[in-house]
């Protein structure tokens, strides 16, 4: 049985068909032009759009089990975070302190006003927000476009722990290079809806 | 005390001044002439087209002709309904939410009100059942499709933060949790509003007409009470079935938000 994510024959209106196989603790660095199906790969691998094929964790296909359990283990953070209520700790459950304070926040960003927070803030506090559910695949939709150095960083540096130590299995699509070599253990091109290895 | 008959020069005379109105509209150029002529003509039309179907029917008062015509204004309410949303469900659904919902409700009321309190006989004796239908009906159409429209155009404005509690991996319920609620307040309010206002800033239609028929204030005060109530009672359940029966509609098995089932419409 194969573990980690397994993407057998994934085809959608405008993508595929794709086959695929990320082992756990790997990073996938998805790159390739804006239109190329980039965003639409993260979303039907979340069973956010329909498709045909496969996807299965640790060999379990998606269809065996409720959607938004799938969901729960399969996390897609987008580029641009929604929030939808006023206060910052209104969507939280329980907040992870130790992912907060790797992210630069104390505990009382629970109380913060969402309409006062900055985009970067707003998206680094929305990967916090998806890691609550301890996801085994993250799919991450240029997760550090709004952020400065520093904070690029601290995102890079729990990303890779959550690797290393939980065995993630990560999706990272990302335009830039110098990124993509910091963190890529494999580095795959779209084109035209079609993955291709890049070397 | 019976009721005064009203000549045809009484009702020129109100159709006079309705003359006088749509001539000032195209004097003063508001450019509703048009739609107040057309409406005026709507009115005299149709309810003197009910008053020769309602004569017929009080003189042939059995079970098949009050279902057939029942059913006749049920689907007309549906048709309304559809029209009034700005975003519909394509396909049988556009039509069968707000028409199996207000089934549901107005019939159910209307039956349960003529077998258990009203007891006319028979049930069915058209002088109650029609116009206590048109009432249920009038107003649960407005309460489903003030709810239908808040549903469908909310989910079609915040799809992002739908979405977004979707990838969270909020079951489908609960990412439109919030929006199922104010579709629902938003469709009772008008009845809620009505309830408080009766009988202080506005007499109700039908205690006035009764009234004018010679009843008295009290019993025609009772009557009015038992039809707010089942009015209320009957937007309500219908508002309940339509919006829970759409925001069932706006997911698909896997839980996805499915705007492609929603239709603008110009």
């Amino acid at each position: 049985m194969a573990s980690g994510l397994t993407i057998k024959q994934l085809k959608t209106l405008h993508l595929g068909p794709i086959d695929l196989q990320v082992a756990p603790g790997e990073c996938l660095v998805i790159s390739g032009p804006s239109g190329s199906g980039k965003t639409l790969l993260l979303r039907a691998i979340a069973d956010l759009d329909a498709h045909e094929g496969e996807v299965l964790l640790n060999g379990v296909a998606s269809s065996a089990m409720r959607a938004h359990e799938w969901r729960l283990r399969v996390g897609l953070l987008t580029a641009e975070s929604q929030w939808w209520s006023e206060r910052i700790g209104d969507h939280f459950q329980q907040a992870n302190d130790a992912v907060l304070t790797q992210l630069g926040f104390g505990p009382e960003v629970m109380g913060w006003e969402v309409a006062r927070c900055s985009t970067g803030e707003r998206q680094r506090l929305a990967l916090a927000r998806l890691l609550q559910n301890s996801p085994k695949v993250l799919l991450l939709d240029e997760p550090t476009a709004s952020l400065d150095s520093e904070n690029v960083a601290r995102v890079e540096a729990l990303i890779a722990q959550w690797q290393r130590e939980q065995g993630v299995v990560v999706l990272w699509v990302s335009h830039d290079q110098a990124q993509a070599e910091r963190m890529a253990t494999r580095h795959m091109r779209i084109v035209s809806g079609s993955l291709q290895e890049r070397v | 005390m019976g009721v005064i008959a009203l000549s045809p020069l009484d009702l020129v005379l109100a159709a006079a001044l309705v003359l006088l109105l749509a001539w000032i509209s195209w004097r003063m150029r508001f450019g509703i002439e048009k739609p107040l002529f057309i409406a005026a003509l709507r009115t005299t039309l149709q309810l003197i087209l009910i008053g020769f179907v309602l004569k017929a029917l009080f003189e042939n008062a059995t079970l098949v002709w009050v279902a057939l015509l029942s059913l006749l204004m049920l689907l007309i309410a549906g048709r309304e309904v559809v029209a009034r949303q700005q975003h519909r469900f394509t396909g049988g659904w556009g039509y069968g939410v707000g028409t199996l919902s207000m089934f549901i409700s107005s019939f159910a009321v209307t039956v349960l009100a003529l077998n258990l309190l009203i007891q006319p006989q028979p049930w069915y004796l058209p002088q109650y059942a029609i116009p206590l239908l048109g009432m249920l009906l009038g107003n649960t159409m407005n309460g489903i499709a003030l709810g239908l429209d808040r549903l469908t155009s909310s989910a079609w404005q915040q799809r992002q933060v739908i979405e977004s509690r979707l990838m969270l991996g909020f079951t489908a319920g609960r990412a439109i949790e919030d929006i199922r609620r104010e579709s629902m307040r938003v469709g009772l309010v008008p009845i809620v509003n009505a309830m408080a206002a009766a009988g202080v800033i506005s007499l109700p239609g039908m205690m006035t007409g009764q009234i004018l028929a010679g009843a008295p204030p009290l019993e025609a005060v009772k009557y009015q009470i038992l039809i707010m109530f089942l009015i209320a009672s009957g937007t309500g359940f219908g508002t309940l079935v339509a919006v829970w029966l759409g925001s069932r509609r706006l997911f698909d098995e896997r839980e996805r938000l499915r705007l492609d089932r929603l239709r603008a419409q110009n």
